[in-house]
């Protein structure tokens, strides 16, 4: 193998340098004791314990954590059917239509798939009378639709880069089509599973669009907070936060990584 | 008897697998589609919804076209659609410049390196994306880091404007979408034959030569999947141009947002994401082609 060129080699630290940059700014500054937040007056942890003490916060940040793990419960069994569907099942009447509307949801813009969600909301609000309020039943329907595509597409993409003989063995051996799926498909690919599980949580405590769409007066998810609080300028307090969801999220792809190479070994 | 059950019970688990995900799509995502360009098609009023109904109580159909007839004649929306054309491509041209040569890297790195490299790309994705893009407020504001930096070197007296430009908006969306670039990219890469190239160079092609001949050509699949992945969800960003662009750099999602949640006009709105949903349909095809390819080329 060549060895880099000089070329690659400080495009590739500029690139990790624009990624990482901006957030290490954050974390510095969420230690600032100054109340304007791009002066600094020296270390303090102030704004962590006025975070703590801001139920507004905890509120919002209890709601979606509720909300992404539904979510990715409810997506993760719909996209595992749907993942078998497409990569076992063969050809079947609506196929097209069904593949189709797995892979679209991942590539809609946010604005297009929030308003139309919220229109059939209250459309059938008009017709039935349900929802009748908008809040953690109408987010936690919508974050299912779309991320569900993601867990459909990594268990597809997973079974079809499996072999199918175990299964097959398993059939001539007189086992159920039905059995095998449980006995011997779903185990195979539980791997799949929990990696769209941890996808779709993620993508639900992400969304701030989608969510500001379909919710409700007095339901705010922790990006909805966040927003209304950025929307006028930097804050110390979005700082501290935003240096524990990154504390949060470093460790815990720290601790995957470190299992999954002890896996490996 | 036992066999005529176990049997029907697998015929019903298969109904069951496809009915129950097929249905939930065609209700929360195909149907809203429908409502959709049901509601662009009414007028707007002050009430609860506030739309007008598409038939009256004499059954006459009340739909009209004004909506799509305003965005077609007002030139404040061709501007905008055309703008946030521009922007989306601009940004996406920016992430393949910076993509390209750091997923070629990746991808020839030794395999541990390679692993923690990638790691690094993806782990952005897990960051809330909407602190990801308050993270450039900081960078940028007047008083920001970026300025005083510039200050402090003396290279400029002055605080430049950089946040809410179309500058601004433009870095964002470098910045958030990048590793969309760079995953389809470095999945093409990693797959080619290098050999290819070395071989080419012992022919006599020069690096730029073999570049151009051979790498660049077997990349395409993954440089037109991550260009599309980068400019489709760009296109109708809301975020980005509302936190970091000014009230004058209006882009189409931003757009759609306000005449929702401001002026409470549903109809304009459907309307508008209508519109945007048709630019829209050939980008979104031709990426779920290129995609479908290259899960042919990975098997």
């Amino acid at each position: 193998m060549k060895s880099h060129s000089r070329f690659v080699i400080s495009v590739l630290a500029f690139g990790y340098a624009f990624l990482y940059i901006p957030l290490v700014f954050v974390v510095v500054y969420s230690f600032n004791d100054s109340r304007i937040a791009t002066i600094w007056g020296g270390f303090s942890t102030r704004w962590y314990g006025e975070l703590f003490r801001n139920d507004q916060v905890l509120d919002a940040a209890l709601l979606s954590l509720r909300i992404a793990f539904t979510s990715a419960t409810i997506a993760t069994i719909l996209g595992t059917m749907a993942g078998l569907v497409l990569a076992r099942f063969g050809r079947f009447r609506g196929r097209t239509l069904f593949s189709g509307m797995i892979t679209s949801p991942m590539v809609m813009p946010e604005v297009i798939t929030g308003l139309s969600l919220l229109l059939l909301f209250v459309t059938l609000q008009q017709l039935t009378g349900w929802p009748g309020q908008r809040g953690f039943t109408t987010i936690t329907i919508a974050h299912t639709t779309f991320s569900m595509a993601y867990v459909a597409v990594i268990v597809q993409s997973r079974l079809l880069s499996m072999d199918e003989s175990l299964e097959e063995a398993a059939m001539d051996l007189g086992g159920r089509p039905g059995r095998v799926v449980f006995d011997i498909t779903l185990p195979l690919i539980a791997p799949a599973m929990i990696a769209g599980w941890l996808l779709a949580f993620t993508l639900s405590l992400d969304d701030l669009v989608i969510a500001s769409f379909v919710s409700g007066p007095g339901s705010s998810t922790l990006p909805m907070y966040i927003f209304s609080k950025v929307k006028l300028g930097v804050s110390p307090d979005i700082n501290a936060l935003a240096t524990l969801i990154i504390a949060a999220v470093s460790l815990g792809v720290l601790v995957a990584w470190i299992a999954m190479r002890r896996l490996r070994n | 008897m036992a066999v005529d059950n176990a049997l029907n019970r697998d015929q019903l688990w298969r109904h069951v697998a496809v009915a129950v995900p097929y249905l939930w799509l065609l209700v929360f995502f195909l149907a809203p589609f429908a409502i959709i360009l049901k509601i662009s098609l009414a007028d707007p009023i002050i009430a609860q919804p506030p739309f007008t109904p598409t038939f009256d109580e004499g059954r006459q159909l009340l739909a009209s076209a004004d909506n799509f007839k305003f965005l077609l004649t007002d030139k404040l929306y061709a501007i905008t659609y055309l703008r946030s054309i521009v922007m989306a491509s601009m940004a996406t041209l920016l992430c393949l410049a910076l993509g390209f040569p750091m997923a070629y890297g990746i991808a020839r790195a030794s395999t541990s390196t390679r692993n923690l490299l990638l790691l690094l790309v993806v782990l952005p994705f897990w960051i809330s994306f909407l602190l990801r893009v308050y993270a450039w407020m900081g960078l940028m504001n007047n008083y920001g880091v970026i300025n005083n930096l510039m200050m402090w070197l003396g290279l400029i007296e002055q605080p430049i404007q950089l946040m809410y430009t179309d500058f601004a908006i433009f870095v964002g969306l470098a910045y958030s979408y990048l590793p969309f670039m760079i995953l389809p990219l470095y999945a093409t890469l990693e797959r080619m034959d290098l050999d290819l190239v070395e071989a080419a160079q012992d022919l006599g092609a020069s690096r730029t030569r073999a570049f151009w001949d051979i790498t660049w050509p077997l990349a395409k699949p993954g440089v037109i999947a991550g260009c599309l992945l980068v400019f489709i969800p760009a296109m109708g960003e809301y975020v980005i141009p509302y936190l970091l662009g000014g009230s004058e750099s209006l882009m189409i999602g931003r757009v759609l947002w306000d005449e929702f949640f401001v002026n409470r006009d549903w109809p304009l709105a459907s309307a508008v994401a209508i519109v945007l949903l048709l630019l829209l349909v050939v980008p979104i095809v031709l990426l779920q082609r290129y995609q479908a390819k290259n899960e042919e080329a990975a098997t």
